[in-house]
């Protein structure tokens, strides 16, 4: 029994010793990581069943109040409760703006991506190019042109105006418009870049075969490229709805302070509002969205590369 | 053509017209200085029922003109006929023409019934009639137990099949394969050899089959067209490409072949008078068009010689034994000759032989006047 | 059976109606917000619109701009120390997760580095906030410390990435060969490893330095005050009246991004070739 042990000892050591290099490698990463990214979010979970403090902050005492009052509204004065409409409100609006940008940005993002797959192949890096250079840039920047666009003064209506097509310039700046063209702006990249992926991985005999068995343009389009590009379908809008929802500055820019979403109520909470524990609780909830989200991707992509659809 | 018109429909006495005809067709690829010509002015006539075999060596245009043929690309200049219609300028989609692609192209995301189904979906087939042709096919590719498999699950030669059956399935006026064969092993492929060939006795459907392999084409076709670099160099029987290859090309490309230096002394029909090296004269057909003059290569096959100990007759080639090679089931002999170059001769094993020959032995090669074929230069 | 074919363009089989054109749209629009950008921070008018002629006052003003200069200032100096120690730190755990058999605890590792690209900005900003508000207020430490080393930790996987696909591109034999000549593990790390990798340790902390030079939302919630970065700043005044100043610093970060990212395309256009 101890012969075969001990012979089989050498390389087990080496492989531990190994492992245990990889870890000492990777060690300080995960530590600053843990310092300053994931660790903190626990310490947000703890503060959301806490008790806000008068002038911010917290008092160290347990209490649900804070996730009470994510959904329901106490009034100070009589007392009564009430669902808190003005938190569903934004809710809703987050959900749904970012469904929306998801939908806009597939919309446009699939031809592209596909028109950049379909070019030949030494000028694929360029028009990629062409569409990661935005992404790289300020996100901050890009709100702001896109402001420039859209406000009372900007690009559009003095345009319009010009034209003569209208004589009172349309009030688009801060309203959910706004929003979903700021967002539907800067996150576009993020799903075009996926979708290539995919298609640039696409098996063009497969697009041939389906021609040669009669497939008219649209049918080929439908039932072969569709289907076979899905995962990237997916991967894009994944990665395009989870900054959507979590948008702050955004709709900061765009919405004023007239058209919330979750992250502006979340920011109002640690600032004006003075009650950390309801912003905690609020931090918490969208995290568990994006995280079910998340969730439902793997699950999907995992059935995707599973058994038969 | 406006004559032609009715011929498809009730005249049935006229000729068949061919399942495709292709006219002088050209297709470059590229421009300037980097064009290359993978097609050049390739004419060529399949006939209806035909197993008609393109063979050639790799990057000599077996593909482009399949392609050109399924209607995934169009020719630079030139026609191509598909029972006397000008399908040239028509999408992949509207020719009735289908496609075993060298790498299947299987669907990935739907199952074996649902790939062989594809085409008959598209074309618009009543659902009765689809259900029914799947069943034919995947009996007809013995794959019934499998239909509801994905194809990507499924092994080399399996996928061999479905991708057959998905071609076979609409009916098609005539079916192209691009070295369907080549992925497979050995013995699947000798199988699967025998087993296409069943399948296009039994449909009917004239198949244009490509491949590289010589030996595939030999056993497979009716009639072989032998391409290098863009051109066809000789359409024939693999009788009479075997036995009468019409140029070098064609001769050292399929089987083992002698070159040996003649002189013509006369010329009559189709029929030359040749004199040999070793000075005896033999009478030999000419390939087609080819009027030869002067010295000319002609070919001799290793099997159609036979070795002589010792000097033999006058006028047979005269050489030194330089190499023996043992084949199993036959033996190949390296002969020397005076002139420097090296004739090989085979002849099959018999059971219990001993040794006839050594090396650096003197020999002599014999073989009938037929066995040379004179060569196009 | 008609034999008359209409002349039509040779069919295409990757073609798709209309994809073109809205793929041409993409890039316009993508474009034009930028360009009207950039093209009015030259207006010598006193607000955005309209145009009043070309001048170059408010780069002009804004480098006279003592809270800019400041601003600007602090951000370099925070994203070139975020690029470095992310750098390093990517590096390192790159090291230790590519070219190696499974280990338990490695999808761990995978999970822990990608988590800041997973969870909303939003969210780690209010963490850090309740965190660094927690430790001020017990040690009464204060500082640029605590924005360098978040910072530090939500550029590690931006420069993870590069680094990680360099190394998976490389072939493992070079060092079994350098070990093979003698080398030993530290020398065949510094002079084959190390040099192979450079391509990618410079692309990771590139991308780093940028996104570090962008963020906004992190840096608002826990800079202290006189912390303020340039995006910072420039969020600030987007509540006032914007005057074209705004323009001309978002045309020269933009700039500063762009030559970035257009370096390291070439560069790495360049080393593929
Ligand atoms: N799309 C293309 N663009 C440029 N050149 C091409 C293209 N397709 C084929 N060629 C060239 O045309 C020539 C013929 O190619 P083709 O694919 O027809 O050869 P093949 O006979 O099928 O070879 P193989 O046996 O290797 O499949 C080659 O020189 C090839 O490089
Ligand atoms: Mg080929």
């Amino acid at each position: 029994m101890r012969i075969p042990k001990a012979a089989s000892n050498p390389v087990s050591d080496m492989q531990r010793s190994r492992t245990r290099k990889n870890w000492l490698l990777s060690a300080p990463a995960l530590v600053v990581l843990a310092a300053a990214s994931s660790g903190p979010l626990l310490i947000v979970l703890v503060y959301s069943f806490l008790s806000a403090g008068e002038y911010g902050g917290v008092v160290w005492k347990f209490s649900t109040d804070a996730w009470f009052n994510v959904v329901f509204f106490r009034d100070i004065f009589d007392g009564t409760t009430t669902f808190a409409d003005a938190h569903m409100t934004i809710l809703w609006r987050s959900v749904r703006l970012s469904f929306i940008t998801t939908l806009i940005t597939l919309a446009a993002g699939f031809p592209t991506a596909y028109f950049i797959a379909t070019r030949p192949r030494r000028n694929r890096s360029l028009w990629l190019f062409l569409i990661t250079v935005p992404f790289w840039t300020n996100l901050l920047i890009r709100t702001f042109a896109i402001l420039e666009v859209i406000r009372n003064e900007g690009l559009i209506n003095i345009g319009l105006q010009t034209l003569g097509i209208i004589d009172k310039p349309i009030q688009m700046l801060y309203t959910d418009f706004a929003i979903m063209v700021g967002m539907t702006y800067v996150y576009l990249p993020l799903m075009v870049l996926p979708l290539y992926a995919s298609m640039e991985r696409l098996n063009f005999s497969l697009v041939e075969a389906a021609y040669d068995l009669y497939a008219t343009r649209h049918k080929v389009l439908h039932r072969i490229i569709i289907p076979l590009v899905k995962p990237g379908i997916i991967a894009g809008s994944i990665l395009v709805f989870i900054p959507s929802l979590g948008a702050f500055v955004t709709p900061r820019v765009l919405g004023g302070g007239k058209k919330m979403m979750l992250g502006n109520l979340i920011e109002l909470q640690f600032g004006a509002g003075r009650n950390w524990p309801l912003g905690a609780a609020l931090s918490v909830t969208l995290l568990a969205l994006v995280m079910a989200a998340l969730l439902m991707y793997v699950r999907t992509t995992q059935r995707h590369s599973g058994s038969v659809r | 053509m406006v004559e032609k018109q009715g011929t498809g429909q009730a005249n049935t006495e006229a000729p068949l017209p061919a399942a495709i005809y292709a006219e002088r067709v050209t297709k470059a690829f590229g421009e300037g200085k980097k064009k290359v010509l993978a097609l050049d002015d390739v004419s060529l006539t399949i006939e209806e029922n035909e197993f008609f075999t393109l063979l050639g060596p790799s990057g000599c245009g077996k593909t482009t003109l399949l392609r050109l043929i399924a209607g995934f690309d169009q020719p630079t200049a030139g026609a191509i006929m598909l029972r006397d219609r000008d399908i040239s300028q028509l999408p992949p989609n509207q020719r009735s023409v289908n496609t075993v692609f060298q790498d299947y192209a299987l669907f990935p995301h739907m199952t074996v019934a649902k790939n062989i189904s594809f085409g008959l979906e598209m074309l618009g087939k009543p659902k009765d009639y689809i259900k029914k042709t799947v069943g034919d096919m995947l009996a007809l590719v013995k794959m019934e137990e499998l239909r509801d498999r994905r194809t990507d699950q499924l092994s080399g030669g399996q996928q061999q099949r479905v991708a057959l059956a998905r071609a076979l399935a609409p009916r098609p006026q005539v079916l192209l394969l691009d070295e369907p064969l080549s992925a497979l092993d050995y013995k699947l492929r000798k199988e699967m050899q025998i087993e296409l060939k069943q399948l296009q006795l039994e449909t009917g459907i004239t198949f244009i089959f490509v491949t590289h392999d010589q030996e595939e084409a030999l056993t497979m076709s009716d009639r072989i067209a032998v391409m290098n670099a863009g051109r066809i160099l000789q359409i024939g029987t693999p009788r009479q490409i075997y036995n009468q290859p019409a140029d070098r090309f064609v001769a050292s490309f399929i089987g083992r072949s002698n070159f040996i230096s003649v002189e013509v002394l006369s010329v009559e029909g189709r029929r030359a008078r040749l004199k040999l090296s070793s000075g005896r004269e033999v009478i030999s057909p000419l390939p087609d068009n080819w009027v030869p003059r002067g010295r000319v290569t002609a070919v001799v096959r290793p099997e159609y010689a036979q070795l002589v100990a010792g000097s033999g007759d006058e006028g047979d080639l005269q050489g030194v034994l330089e190499n023996i090679v043992y084949l199993g089931t036959d033996t190949q002999y390296h002969i020397r000759l005076p002139d420097e170059t090296t004739f090989v001769t085979r002849s099959q094993n018999q059971c219990q032989e001993t040794e006839a020959f050594e090396d650096g032995q003197s020999v002599s090669v014999v073989f009938k006047p037929e066995a040379v074929q004179v060569l196009r230069s | 059976m008609i034999p008359f074919i209409k002349k039509r363009p040779p069919f295409s089989l990757k073609r798709q109606p209309g994809f073109g054109l809205i793929a041409g749209l993409c890039f316009v629009m993508l474009y034009a917000p930028i360009i009207t950008l950039v093209v009015y921070s030259f207006n010598a008018g006193k607000y955005i619109s309209p145009w009043e002629g070309f001048s170059l006052q408010w780069y002009v003003a804004a480098w006279g701009n003592e809270a800019v200069q400041d601003a600007t200032m602090r951000s370099l100096f925070l994203a070139v120390q975020a690029g470095i120690y992310s750098t390093v730190l990517a590096t390192m755990a790159a090291l230790g997760t590519t070219r190696t058999r499974p280990f338990r605890g490695l999808m761990a590792i995978y999970a822990m580095i990608n988590q800041p690209l997973m969870v909303p900005e939003i969210v780690t900003a209010v963490a850090l906030l309740i965190l660094f508000a927690m430790i001020k207020s017990l040690t009464g430490i204060q500082g640029m410390f605590y924005l360098v080393i978040a910072h530090t930790a939500f550029c590690i996987p931006f420069a993870y990435l590069p680094i990680r696909a360099r190394l998976e591109g490389m072939d493992l034999n070079l060092e079994t060969a350098a070990a093979d000549l003698y080398a030993t593990p530290w020398k065949t790390f510094w002079r084959v490893t190390l040099p192979l990798l450079f391509p990618g340790i410079i692309a990771g902390s590139m991308l780093a330095f940028v996104i570090s030079l962008d963020d906004v939302v992190i840096t608002e919630f826990i800079k202290s005050s006189g912390q303020e970065t340039l995006p910072t700043y420039m969020l600030g005044q987007l509540r006032r009246v914007v005057t074209p100043e705004i323009n001309a610093i978002s045309t020269v970060l933009l700039g500063l991004s762009i030559s970035v990212v257009c370096l390291l395309f070439f560069v790495e256009r360049r080393s593929r070739k």
